[in-house]
């Protein structure tokens, strides 16, 4: 039984990032290579979002569970940094899901992350961007947390890195 | 590619991330506000997980698993420096430590970016993303209490005099600098130190605080080379407790 890398692609769409379950790991942009090799074995390569995140582990599993459901038998998950994940690769899909999750997705940037970029960071409850931050580091590794003074709300954000 | 010289350069880099990164777990709960409890606890995770990718590197050069190797070594036989394992005393020191540290980090793995030892090169690129949000953290923080009343600002410059001659000892040189910069590996401590200097005055100055003149400090070294204050050791045997019950448990 031969795979093709979209339908491994498509099956892996049910893999959710455990601490934000409405993004999938292929929004998120940690899946960073498929490949199905001459044996019907399948190789996916992952990336962490954080060194230390915690739940890459899950994520790994995961992966292999969603593919056995789908009938890949042979599934090897190999996690590296031969990528480096950045927030820039969250998909436009998922900057969607975050925002409908209540939580600002991270700005674009050109890979230099500086504290103004951290400002004025638009408001998921109302829209406004007259915000400011509070604390860089929030209930998770990937989240900041700020201040709305508008809707007088705080909210959080996946930071930009 | 010269392994000894990198496992050299990764060991230190590796304890000094979990070793500091156990100090700053410490805060946990007991942070002067909630807000700074929180940060506190993340970048120990940040450092945490940033010393176990290190030691997965030395892994994959011959050394033990990440585990075994952090938890079953003694005092002796880790090279982080001394500023590191100092307990977390007061508040202000705890800051000025993490401000001197970070910045400190920060550089080594801007440079590490572009080494030629390509596996660590890759995880530089990462880390550093990471660490910036501690030095922005670190220079917030050092701007509003070095800047807001007397208390805060002598307490401050206390906990700076006593850091320094310690933070002087990150940069203690080991046996491989000159291979290490031969082969495009890493520039050396002595290239990190110099940007560091100009970075840490340049944010001094933004507060009432005053740098002592380097030349006249005394810095502390050792760490690099095994030896270690009284510290250490109670901290490891803390650190390693629960594996140590059961080194062959999944968890
Ligand atoms: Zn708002």
């Amino acid at each position: 039984m031969a795979y093709t890398e979209e339908e491994i692609r498509h099956w892996l769409e049910e893999v959710k990032d455990p601490e934000i379950p409405v993004l999938s790991l292929n929004d998120l942009g940690v899946i960073t290579g498929i490949s199905v090799l001459e044996n019907g074995k399948v190789k996916v390569e992952m990336t962490p979002t954080f060194v230390g995140c915690p739940a890459i582990d899950y994520m790994k599993s995961d992966v292999k569970e969603v593919l056995a459901k789908h009938g890949v038998e042979e599934v090897e998950v190999r996690v590296s940094f031969d990528t480096q994940w950045n927030s820039n690769m969250i998909s436009e899909k998922g900057r969607q899901a975050l925002k409908d999750f209540g939580l600002a997705p991270p700005p674009k940037h050109n890979l230099i992350v500086e504290l103004d970029i951290l400002e004025e960071v638009e408001c998921p409850n109302c829209g406004s961007h007259n915000t400011d931050l509070k604390t860089p580091f929030g209930p998770t590794l990937c989240r900041s947390i700020h201040h709305c003074f508008d809707c007088k709300e705080t909210f959080e954000q996946f930071k930009p890195i | 590619m010269n392994t000894p010289a990198i496992k050299d350069l990764l060991y230190k880099m590796a304890d000094d991330q979990l070793i500091l990164g156990h100090r700053n777990s410490e805060w946990t709960g007991f942070g002067p506000v909630l807000e700074e409890d929180i940060a506190f606890s993340s970048m120990a995770q940040d450092k945490i997980g940033q010393s176990q990718a290190l030691y997965q590197l030395l892994h994959e050069l011959g050394e033990a698993e990440p585990d075994t190797i952090a938890f079953t070594r003694n005092a002796e036989q880790f090279h982080n420096c001394q500023l590191t394992e100092l307990p977390i005393g007061e508040y202000d020191f705890s800051l000025i430590r993490h401000f001197l540290f970070d910045h400190a980090e920060l550089i080594r793995f801007e440079m590490l970016a572009n080494s030629r030892y390509e596996p660590l090169a890759q995880l530089a690129r990462k880390i550093k993303g990471e660490i910036k949000y501690h030095v922005m953290h670190a220079n917030t923080w050092i701007k509003q209490l070095g800047n807001a009343n007397e208390e805060s600002i002598s307490r401050l410059q206390n906990s700076l005099e006593y850091a320094l001659p310690y933070a002087l000892g990150i940069f203690e040189e080991g046996a491989h600098e000159e291979a290490l910069q031969s082969e495009g590996i890493f520039p050396g401590e002595k290239a990190v130190m110099e940007e560091w200097k100009k970075r840490i005055s340049e944010r001094i100055e933004q507060t009432a605080l005053r740098l002592p003149d380097f030349s006249q400090l005394q810095p502390v070294y050792g760490g690099r080379k095994g030896q270690h204050s009284e510290h250490l050791q109670p901290l490891l045997d803390e650190m390693s407790e629960v594996f140590r019950i059961d080194p062959t448990a999944e968890w």
